[in-house]
């Protein structure tokens, strides 16, 4: 119990001093999660939306392995990833091994499935309140799935953050890819870690409630700027 | 070019082994209002949707004056249940307009207008979700209405309306019809087939059994079924 | 929106490879110790080498440099830096210093090894009274040094029963356990002194010959692979043999302690 005493009382101090260190791996934390949730919303959204619209053949298969993949344990992707982006892997030349980039490509691996299977559990939800006025305006599938959506917006919203959060609490799979490497690759859960195996509790937890203060702290700015968005407002 | 005549040649439809419609043969041509009656489940939803386009044959033939995408840009269609985007009114009816590729301003402009016309001005801005049943309607149909259709198909749009309501969607569906739109609309509500119908199609167990101008029909069915329905007995 | 996504665009390019960066892989024991904390800075203020750490057992260390993954290895473990610079992996092996392993254990030392004649004898002393024993079990330097250690007692540890426990961590995580378990276990010097979690552990026999450390530093083979930044992981090494190196490293301190002691040969 005293640790986690400690470990409260130790992440205030290093917040209030803006500890150089732990602004970076915050940053660098904040930076590669949110890059790859971008990159899997703009890849995983059109998907779920076009897995809605469209009845085609291998749908089904599609998505029963988006929703195998969802369970894909981090770790292997990690390795996966750690094998093709090696010195002496088919992508070795690209350099790209113990770089944010690496821990990008990983995070990306992981989460799209989770962003595109809980997208497409509610555009499905959307699509059979829009099929028959969609079908009858004639439109495009191009324009069903750009509706689809503007529209869900909100839903997708919560499935790009259900992404982040799983994405900014993974350690398995970037510390394999990222090395961990100081002032390089080490972001606040490599640094849990660390602490951790050094028996260094308190900074560990610090670490800890700063990566917790910062997961409650994107949700809340999400939720600030949907409520501030007023046009077209359903 | 016009999209009338439509013709419809021994278009039908099945689904998993069941029949569904037809096979239909007729020809839909002039102006006024084409009422579709009969009773719960023989056909008329099907119908209109087949003329629509939005169910697929499963044999047949059904042909517009003009190509296809052109005939499906001037046509619109009102659900019986109204379908609503979950968007403000302005954005429910500058849709169809945006998709056409109208331009915004011109469109909400338009949509203001029409918003006026049918009397849901006063919330304009308002998701669509807040409007009452009789407004959600009056919705749809501007929004049906909004990209001037030649021909406009109505699945029993008042069934589940007031009377005020009711006669509200009629006066609109009057004024379109004098303004050139053809109509074809289904309704269980004998009252609204005569207020409204010029022609009256009576459907039985997914076939046209009577096509007439809509006071012969009224006066004197020709057929045993058409004659049961109207006395008001239950006809299978 | 498009102010958002162009801060996006900016994060995910952001260049941040400096040119006179090299990966340096090093064991977890190595990084523990505390003094890469005083000689990267030492090395960057001297030679403009900014060096990436990337802290992992021997074993992976090794892959590394096979698979050509970093420019330079720290490690030790002799034998697989024989079979490294072999297989042509690395150039060569350079003696740089040595630290010490240590046998700890619960306060009370119930097995009784503190005045052992040496680190074989108290092993033996364990083994014979299966008091609960913590393996790093993760190919480490460390776990070499251990396996070797059991080989010379004439116990084999795959018939070990319960009492031995590999655990298959770093060394962090392993004393972790250890200091959880009331276990003896074998730890180098430094990380044991680092260590902020020792509970009732406690030192309970170090100074055999047998214990004795050495890290090496092998360069990774340009010819293998012509990628790596052979360059300045020959500078680094020159820096790691200097005046300068000898006395940070021989200086380098904890609680008082000595941990390392530099015994590079001039070439």
């Amino acid at each position: 119990m005293t640790d986690i005493w400690e470990g409260l009382l130790h992440a205030f101090r290093m917040l209030l001093a803006l500890d150089p260190d732990l602004v970076e791996i915050t940053f660098l934390s904040f930076r590669v999660t949110l890059t790859a949730v971008v990159i899997a919303s703009v890849i995983a959204l059109p998907l779920a939306a076009l897995l809605v619209v469209r009845r085609f053949r291998a749908r089904r298969a599609v998505i029963a392995i988006l929703n195998a993949l969802m369970g894909l344990p981090p770790v292997v992707v990690g390795l996966i990833v750690y094998i093709l982006l090696s010195r002496s892997g088919p992508f070795g030349v690209m350099g790209l091994l113990f770089t944010p980039t690496a821990m990008i490509i990983a995070q990306v691996i992981i989460i799209l499935p989770l962003i595109a299977s809980i997208a497409h559990q509610s555009l499905r939800e959307l699509w059979s309140d829009y099929h028959d006025l969609l079908i009858s305006l004639n439109t495009t599938q191009r324009q069903r799935i750009v509706t689809l959506i503007w529209d869900g917006r909100r839903a997708l919203l919560t499935a790009a953050l259900a992404g982040f959060g799983r994405a900014i609490g993974e350690v398995g799979a970037i510390m394999i890819v990222g090395g961990n490497i100081d002032h390089a690759t080490r972001v606040l859960t490599t640094a849990i870690a660390l602490e951790t195996g050094k028996g260094d509790f308190a900074l560990a937890l610090a670490l800890g409630f700063v990566l917790i203060a910062l997961a409650i702290m994107v949700n809340i700015a999400i939720h600030w700027l949907t409520r501030t968005e007023t046009e077209g407002r359903w | 070019m016009g999209l009338l005549p439509l013709v419809a040649e021994g278009a039908m439809v099945r689904r998993r082994g069941k029949h569904l419609i037809g096979p239909v043969d007729l020809k839909l041509e002039g102006a006024g209002v084409t009422m579709v009656v009969g009773p719960n489940g023989s056909g008329k939803t099907s119908l209109l949707s087949v003329l629509h386009g939005t169910l697929r044959l499963s044999g047949g033939d059904v042909r517009w004056a003009c190509p296809l995408d052109e005939a499906r840009k001037k046509q619109g269609f009102v659900f019986q249940t109204p379908k609503l985007l979950r968007r403000s009114v302005r954005d429910n009816l500058t849709y169809p307009l945006i998709l056409l590729g109208v331009a915004k301003s011109e469109a909400r402009e338009k949509a203001a207008e029409w918003a006026e016309r049918v009397g849901i001005e006063h919330a304009f801005m308002q998701p669509a979700r807040i409007l009452s049943g009789g407004e959600r309607q009056k919705l749809a149909l501007a929004r049906a209405l909004i990209r001037e259709p030649e021909v406009l198909f109505l699945d029993e749009p008042c069934s589940s309306l007031d009377g005020r309501a009711t006669r509200e969607i009629e006066e609109i569906l009057i004024s379109a019809s004098n303004a050139g739109t053809r109509i074809m609309m289904s309704t269980h509500n004998m009252g609204q087939a005569k207020r409204l119908g010029d022609e009256v199609i009576f459907v039985l167990d997914g076939k046209l059994l009577e096509f007439r101008a809509a006071g012969a029909f009224f006066e004197a069915p020709e057929t045993a079924q058409a004659r049961a329905f109207l006395r008001g007995d239950i006809v299978e | 929106m498009r102010i958002l996504l162009g801060a996006l665009f900016t994060l995910l390019f952001m260049v941040n490879a400096w040119a006179q960066d090299m990966k340096l892989a090093v064991t977890t024991s190595f990084h523990n110790s505390g003094l890469a904390d005083i000689l990267l800075p030492a090395i960057e203020a001297d030679t403009g080498i900014r060096v990436q750490l990337l802290v992992v057992g021997t074993g992976q260390a090794i892959r590394l440099g096979q698979a050509g993954d970093v420019d330079a290895i720290l490690v030790h473990s002799r034998t697989a830096e024989n079979a490294f610079v072999e297989d042509g992996s690395g150039t060569h092996r350079r003696e740089i210093m040595y630290n010490d392993f240590v046998l700890l254990g619960p306060q009370s030392d119930p097995a009784g090894i503190a005045n052992s004649q040496s680190a074989v004898c108290a092993f033996q002393v364990i083994a014979g009274k299966k008091a609960t024993f913590v393996s790093r079990g993760d190919e480490s330097g460390t776990h070499k040094k251990e396996l070797n250690i059991w080989a010379l007692t004439g116990y084999n540890p795959a018939d070990f029963e319960s009492w031995y426990r590999a655990v298959g961590a770093g060394m962090g995580g392993a004393l972790n356990i250890a200091s959880a378990m009331n276990a003896y276990i074998l730890s180098d010097r430094a990380s044991w002194l680092n260590f902020k979690n020792k509970g009732e552990l406690a030192l309970l026999f170090s100074g055999d010959q047998m214990l004795f450390n050495q890290y090496s530093y092998l360069p990774v083979s340009p010819d293998k692979h012509s990628h790596v930044n052979h360059n300045l992981a020959v500078q680094l090494e020159e820096w790691l043999v200097s005046d300068r190196a000898k006395q940070l490293i021989n200086d380098y301190q904890i609680e008082g302690e000595a941990l390392f002691v530099f015994n590079a040969v001039p070439e």
